[in-house]
């Protein structure tokens, strides 16, 4: 009898340890859906190190979303539709949110995940499940190859037009590429896979334009960098750029600020150019300059819509109204106007009701905005146009550069075009590496385009 | 009755029951839980090997896993055509090879002068990941994607199959993990562990035996960073496998049993099942009313609240909690009272 009754509590236990495990299994309840619907999966970071940057992005991309669902009644009559789900910008958890969601009824549209490591774990499973990855101002370079990479869309700008936007910038400053022949530059760079991945492009500008160039390391935080700046202030360049990551940021403007290098000669890239970069350095940060694809502040016609609409009914998504305009929430704006114009040109194609994925990425390849088209969005000077192809998935994006008054941004220059064509080359070699890794036969995107 | 008493008849009793698993159709159970559950499984059983049966603590796991995802990547990279399990056995053998290395000091270092020596290596080992590109074929940017991989033609691409060739994986090398905990190695460690005067004395060749364990544990966490990079997160990158892994190794090693091979089961579906659970139920009860962040918060400090309440009323594990239960006997072998818990 004992060994009845242990048996039996085993298969109790086993029940219980097992129950939650299939209901986890259980696909997510479709919602009663007769309305149309485009669901969007929000792979968010609230909390942990980067949740400024996650809140930010993730607040500006629920409120334009918000704007479409009750200015327009959602698009052309299909209400958008999301859910999050916590990634802590952890990988692993990224992956697990991506299954969680990627069963739901209707199917996702399109994967926002705003974090490079979550995006490359990604990158197989969207190709198979046959839905864009959008990795806007960051993500693989080479997927901007869409013959290679035909779900993956690094929108507006990719590092290494990052990165030739920014000497092209600093040439603009100098009076012309001409005279970059007489100028060195160093680069401070974040001691990750991120900080390093621009190396070889600094480089090849370096020997293209003749500047004096000096690549230097902080490790990862980045809390102590005197010995970097002592070197530098030995060094004695014309522009520092500033490729940080986080606490790093305001770290480097205050040690600048300590040996003496003016902060209006250093130059942020796209991950050191938000206010909670310059912000904490206080008084150092008075005069930093850094890349943006997109503007700041409230006065474009979308956001004043978002705030009059969306906040008016009580349904804004950021809890700190004083951060909408922020370079983070403007980011999240102009990420739901790509996402939702996507929707938009797909629906022209194949009709107004609920799409799938594969059509939805349809219309990322065919997103055309052009100046007047993004003024009618509301968006002029927000951001400037943006131009995907089957074979670029990056959309000559254009961008500009901010300057730190103290207290908020101010754009200073014009928008700015980095080199594509010097960048495709490379783009392309590193992009045919991977397909013969992984087995891929890129497609031809010069019948794709006849053919659609 | 008597024969789930025995450690083996439940170990085929659990391979059952993983098997079964199988029939579930669901890419979330085996892509977001039973995978991932399984690779930390196997890195927390070869961590107890060195932790829990020989009484060296190690804070390098996570490097140990990063030397054996990087391996595979490179032998395969470097090695076209080389079959993909060769590959693997190939990492752990190279990481059981680094792990001998930083095992080299717990000849003469003990107790957290070890953890020190581990801990460098922790840091080491992501800071030449990162910084020397030919770990990650010539990859500037330092994080590759695993390509896609096969076994005699056969891709494993889908969720099921890279679930399927894990717990393959992992049911051989737990099964001799069995056999080596009761060899007369496996109660060498054991005599290493709670004194080592008392064991050279007794004849046992102190030396060899605490470098079997290093390269053993190497070994098992070599191969279990392969199949975390490999049949789970598909990604190799140095910052995957940072000091927070390694310390959650070693708290899926306290948690589940010092000294017993299914206390690395139990703590893992412990650190990474009942997270998912929590998540899962938080998400469904409260999604709709307060933020994602919010609940994950809640979430985290639930699970700390239960791992203290836990550690409180089974300082010995959730191995020891199930053989006081009376399913089992006793199998693991705890720190004989008296001796102190510093792992000399």
């Amino acid at each position: 009898m004992n060994s009845i009754k242990r048996l039996s509590a085993l298969l109790l236990t086993t029940a219980i340890a097992g129950a939650p495990m299939i209901t986890m299994a259980q696909t997510m309840t479709p919602q009663s859906s007769t309305a149309q619907e485009q669901y969007f999966p929000l792979q968010s970071y609230r909390v942990g190190p980067y949740a400024a940057g996650g809140t930010g992005f993730f607040g500006g991309f629920i409120d334009y979303m918000n704007l479409i669902n009750l200015r327009d009644g959602g698009v052309n009559g299909v209400k958008l539709t999301w859910s999050e789900c916590e990634t802590q910008y952890i990988v692993e958890k990224g992956v697990e949110c991506y299954e969680r969601m990627k069963n739901h009824v209707p199917a996702p549209s399109a994967w926002n995940p705003l974090s490079v490591g979550i995006a490359y774990a990604m990158i197989p499973d969207v190709t198979a499940d046959k839905v864009p990855l959008i990795t806007i101002d960051h993500g693989r370079t080479d997927s901007t190859d869409g013959a290679v990479f035909p779900y993956v869309f690094p929108l507006l700008m990719n590092p290494y037009s990052e990165t030739s936007a920014i000497v092209n910038f600093i040439g603009s400053r100098s009076g012309g590429d001409d005279k970059l022949a007489t100028k060195s530059i160093v680069v401070l760079y974040h001691g990750s896979p991120y900080g390093r991945e621009t190396i070889p492009i600094y480089a090849l500008l370096a020997k293209k334009y003749g500047f004096k160039l000096q690549q230097i390391e902080v490790p990862d935080p980045g809390t102590e960098q005197e010995a970097q700046w002592l070197q530098i202030r030995r060094i004695h360049p014309d522009y520092v750029v500033l490729r940080g990551w986080g606490v790093m940021n305001p770290v480097a403007l205050k040690t600048a600020q300590k040996v003496g290098f003016p902060a209006d000669h250093i130059v942020g890239n796209v991950w050191s150019n938000s206010e909670e970069d310059a912000k904490p350095a206080g008084d150092a940060a008075k005069g930093y300059i850094a890349l943006t694809t997109q503007a700041t502040g409230t006065q474009y016609p979308v956001i004043q819509q978002i705030e009059q609409t969306v906040y008016t009914a009580g349904k804004g998504d950021m809890a700190d109204k004083s951060r909408i305009g922020s370079v983070y929430y403007n980011l999240g704006v102009v990420n739901g106007i790509l996402n939702v114009e996507a929707v938009r040109i797909a629906q022209a194609k194949y009709g107004d009701h609920t799409l799938t994925g594969d059509q939805i990425r349809w219309g990322f390849e065919h997103l055309n905005l052009d100046p007047t088209k993004v003024q009618a969005l509301g968006a002029a000077g927000l951001f400037h146009s943006i131009d995907v192809t089957c074979s670029d998935h990056e959309g000559h994006g254009l961008v500009t550069f901010q300057q730190w008054d103290g207290t908020q941004w101010h754009r200073i220059s014009d928008w700015i075009a980095p080199d594509w064509a010097l960048l495709r080359p490379i783009i392309e070699a590193s992009a045919n590496k991977y397909a013969a890794q992984n087995g891929i036969t890129p497609r031809n995107c010069g019948t794709q385009v006849a053919s659609n | 009755m008597k024969f789930i008493r025995s450690e083996p008849a439940a170990f085929g009793l659990f391979l059952l029951l993983a098997l079964a698993m199988a029939l579930i159709p669901s890419d979330y159970l085996f892509d977001a839980v039973l995978t991932p559950f399984l690779a930390v499984s196997l890195a927390a059983l070869g961590l107890n090997i060195l932790a829990g049966y020989a009484g060296q603590v190690s804070l390098g796991s996570a490097a140990f896993m990063a030397i054996g995802a990087f391996s595979t990547y490179d032998l395969l990279y470097y090695i076209p055509g080389l079959p993909l399990l060769i590959a693997f056995a190939g990492a752990g053998l190279i990481t059981a090879a680094v792990a001998l290395v930083f095992g080299l000091p717990g000849l003469r270092l003990k107790g957290f002068y070890l953890a020190i020596s581990t801990l460098a290596a922790q840091f080491f080992v992501q800071w030449v990941f990162t910084n020397f590109p030919w770990f990650s074929g010539g990859d500037s940017s330092g994080v590759v994607n695993a390509p896609p991989i096969a076994i005699g033609g056969i891709l494993i691409g889908s969720p099921l199959r890279r679930y399927l060739l894990s717990l393959l994986i992992v049911a051989v090398l737990s099964g001799f993990a069995l056999l080596l905990t009761r060899s007369r190695v496996g109660q060498s460690f054991l005599a290493i562990r709670d004194n080592e005067l008392a064991a050279r004395v007794l004849g046992v060749n102190v030396l060899k035996t605490k470098l079997i364990a290093c390269a053993v544990s190497g070994f098992y966490i070599g191969i279990a960073g392969a199949l975390w990079a490999y049949l789970y997160v598909r990604l190799i990158e140095p910052a995957g496998y940072d000091l927070n892994f390694s310390f959650e190794i070693l708290f899926v090693v306290i948690i589940g049993g010092l000294a017993s091979v299914r206390g690395a089961f139990l703590g893992a579906a412990f650190m990474v099942v009942l997270p998912l659970a929590l998540s899962r139920a938080g998400a469904a009860i409260f999604g709709d009313t307060f933020d994602s962040g919010l609940v994950d918060i809640s979430e985290q400090i639930i699970l700390g609240v239960l791992i203290i309440l836990f550690l409180r009323l089974e300082p010995q594990g959730l191995s020891a909690l199930i053989s006081r239960l009376g399913l089992k006997k006793k199998q693991s072998h705890p720190l004989p009272s008296g001796v102190s818990h510093e792992f000399n």
